[in-house]
């Protein structure tokens, strides 16, 4: 029952705000956490068909079943809002704002939902909308100064971004009299100039806001100046959905794989891979290395998709969830740093690995994963898509992929360097490891990233292998 | 498409892309935070009003008039949350200048 | 006056209101040349057979945005003196360009045709009516507008509360 996956978290929200004073109101957080696990949970059930078509009894047409990537994220979606509120709720200091937080997290996490189930680009346009004002506000929560810069920065792109959508969507409108993808696709088909030029500025409004170079300007300081908790929520999954995942959405629904569509992911991805490795390299803040680690991780996905065969298909999809696992694993890490020692700057920490040694263990199994190296799910996922791209006979950026994993490896460990191991600096002398809500995330996330890469063969068959269907929707 | 259709869509195609220039120019160019915003309205409006000539030119005004009455409810969400975003910022910052803003780097 | 030419003259005030907003000195005329702008726009929303929307338009965004933005002015207290001093003497610097602009674009787009090989969609042949369309076909976008709201508020109760002495100053 699709519909649930949007509903539910309204009323969970309205229910949640009844005026039962400050006490009732601290329900959010367990209500968050129930409702997130039983996303992840409710894809993982050995059921066919969980999500089955048009079974809402208000609306019998609009809410799609979610296709095998779909499913994927609402499960990429459970998984990140749980360690994200986990971490959130510990590094929140009034009771107050907690619960704000958690409701605001129950939120974006139904426009998330919104944005997996929908098929029409008008709606997609709302529940974009919904994950974005969720995360201007997460962001300002604490308005510090930066974080009030970085979320300013973030609704003007982000506006920016939602103009080129809206005018996407009227030059469909004028055209074929309909938002539906299938009714775009169809004008598409027919060689139409109006359509390319709306097709092309509804992609690059999506790579604004999937933070893809060279528009991903706003990204590093939106997750650097964002509290802890909601750093993990917006790298973890908010520009993934609302970014990554659309254009892929879009690309197999609306435009197709076609030649022109494929150079200008190519493009952007290896722009972006490279781009976003190089100036990861000499950033001293731990958060902010990891924003730029994550455009360039995206970069790959786009190129994965940029390939336009299964195997690269099947590699976008794979890194896209792989990328949630560890990346939402090292910003976790990083809140732990933050909540023991106050500093974020890679340059005064060091050593923390003897008197964090989950938090140090988890990092390195994060790390080498975003990496690619084998047997962690990173490396597969990194395989599938230089494989895909060599077969497809793009050489030159198989070869880009590769030099941007060699560039990864080095800023990953160099971090790891100067954060965990070495000498550790006199006034840390005596922290001890952060508390469970960082270490049961931590545990989890690298199991999963550990479970992913030794059962690869499971996972691939199980969850990665339907989502070629999305080559065969045109 | 009729005589009457082609001279309407003709003339909207001339005075739309002046609003979006008005619009972008105000965004691009302006150091005040408020006029950033201003700016973004004014983009909202050209965006409105294309809704707007789609609908009429396809016979499809009902839709049309659905998807303006969504677009509208969010653009005042967006813009409340931006003002006060822009409000705290004042409280930190005492002045609208964007210049200050550049503080981050990028 | 004929149908074009009303057209033309409505959509003429709606893009001088908008060149306006951006031009004027002062932020709160700014802003009520921005509510100038919705009225306009509201007008060529009749002529194109928009009623609901246009009443809409006109009641939120020439009422409601209009009053945000004045509150927002009136809590941000004009600049300072020397700030706006500065202010005025730059601005003409970087804003003279946008006529120069308008002007060149607007006669480049009345000079050349753009070709327009594109079909329109086909008029329904059974209109629906507005309610039937909103509530039938467009429900998904209703309950993101219910999202959307209960986020907004929670961005008012969030942003709009006075900082309390605990919290950090800098």
């Amino acid at each position: 029952m699709s519909w649930t996956l949007v509903v539910v978290p309204i009323i969970a929200v309205i229910l949640l705000n009844l005026p039962f004073g400050e006490g009732y109101r601290k329900l959010a957080f367990p209500a968050g956490i129930f409702l997130a696990v039983l996303q992840s949970a409710l894809v993982l059930l050995p059921i066919e068909n969980m999500f089955p078509y048009g079974a809402c009894p208000l609306s019998p047409f609009v809410f799609l079943s979610p296709d095998a990537l779909g499913l994927l994220m609402i499960l990429s979606v459970g998984i990140v809002v749980f360690s994200a509120l986990l971490v959130g709720w510990r590094m929140t200091d009034k009771t107050s704002r907690k619960s704000d937080f958690a409701n605001l997290i129950i939120l974006a996490m139904a426009g998330m939902n919104g944005v997996i189930l929908s098929g029409d680009l008008f709606s997609l346009y709302v529940f974009l909308e919904i994950v974005a004002v969720s995360s201007f506000i997460l962001i300002a929560m604490d308005k510090n100064r930066e974080a009030l810069e970085g979320s300013f920065k973030y609704i003007m792109l982000s506006a920016v971004a939602t103009i080129l959508i809206l005018s996407s969507i009227s030059v469909f409108l004028m055209l074929t009299g309909s938002t539906s993808f299938s009714a775009a696709a169809a004008a598409l088909k027919q060689g139409n100039h109006a359509a390319v030029l709306a097709s092309g500025l509804f992609i690059i409004g999506l790579l604004i806001k999937g933070g893809i170079a060279p528009f991903h300007g706003w990204l590093p300081d939106a997750y650097t100046s964002a509290p802890a908790g909601v750093s993990i929520f917006l790298a973890g999954i908010v520009t993934k959905t609302t970014g990554i995942y659309t254009i892929i959405k879009l690309v197999s629904y609306v435009t197709g794989y076609t030649g022109p569509v494929k150079e200008i992911l190519l493009f952007f991805g290896a722009v972006s891979a490279l781009l976003g490795a190089f100036a990861a390299l000499d950033q001293k803040n731990f958060k902010r290395m990891l924003a730029y680690s994550s455009i360039s991780q995206m970069g790959y996905v786009i190129m994965g998709l940029g390939a336009g065969n299964p195997l690269g298909v099947m590699g976008a999809a794979f890194h896209l969830f792989n990328h949630a696992i560890f990346k939402t694993q090292l910003f976790v890490n990083s809140a732990a740093v933050e909540q023991e020692t106050g500093t974020l700057n890679m340059d005064r920490l060091g050593g923390l690995s003897d008197k964090m040694p989950v938090t140090g263990a988890t990092s390195v199994v994060a790390l080498l994963s975003t990496a690619g190296v084998p047997p962690l799910s990173g490396f597969w996922s990194k395989l599938l898509v230089i494989v895909a791209l060599w077969v497809a006979g793009y050489k030159i950026y198989a070869l880009i992929a590769v030099f941007a994993g060699v560039v990864t490896l080095a800023y990953l460990l160099s971090m790891q360097r100067r954060v965990f191991f070495g000498n550790i600096s006199a006034s840390f002398s005596n922290i001890k490891e952060a508390g469970v809500s960082f270490t049961l995330p931590a545990v989890l996330l690298s199991t999963i990233t550990i479970a992913a890469g030794v059962f690869f063969p499971y996972v691939f068959e199980k969850l990665i292998i339907p989502v070629q269907a999305l080559l065969g929707l045109l | 498409m009729t005589q009457e259709t082609a001279q309407l869509l003709r003339l909207y195609i001339v005075f739309l892309p002046l609003i979006f220039v008005a619009g972008f120019y105000c965004v691009i160019t302006t150091r005040n935070l408020i006029r950033t915003l201003l700016g973004l309205e004014i983009l909202t409006k050209a965006v409105t009003l294309m809704l707007a000539l789609a609908g009429y030119l396809t016979g499809r005004t009902a839709m049309s008039q659905a998807l303006i009455i969504t677009l509208i409810v969010i653009e005042v969400v967006v813009i409340a949350v931006a003002a006060g975003v822009v409000l705290n910022i004042f409280r930190h910052n005492n002045s609208l200048d964007a210049r200050n803003i550049r503080s981050l780097k990028g | 006056m004929n149908g074009l030419t009303l057209d033309i003259f409505l959509l003429a005030m709606m893009t001088a209101a908008a060149v306006w907003t951006v031009m004027r000195g002062s932020l709160l005329r700014a802003v009520i040349a921005l509510a100038l702008t919705s009225i306009a726009l509201t007008a060529v929303m009749f002529r194109l057979k928009a009623p609901i929307a246009a009443v809409f338009e006109l009641s939120v965004c020439a009422g409601l945005i209009t009053v945000v933005f004045m509150s927002t002015i009136a809590l941000t207290k004009p600049l300072t003196h020397k700030e706006t001093l500065d202010y005025t003497k730059t601005r003409m610097k970087r804003f003279w360009l946008l006529p120069v602009i308008m002007a060149l674009l607007g006669s480049a787009l009345l000079y050349f045709t753009i070709p327009m090989d594109f079909n329109l969609a086909a008029p329904l042949e059974t209109a629906k009516n507005f309610r039937n369309i909103l509530w039938e076909e467009r429900q998904f976008d209703l309950i993101g507008q219910i999202l959307v709201i209960l986020a907004g508020i929670f961005g008012v109760v969030v942003l709009f509360k006075e900082r309390s002495k605990d919290e950090p100053q800098d």
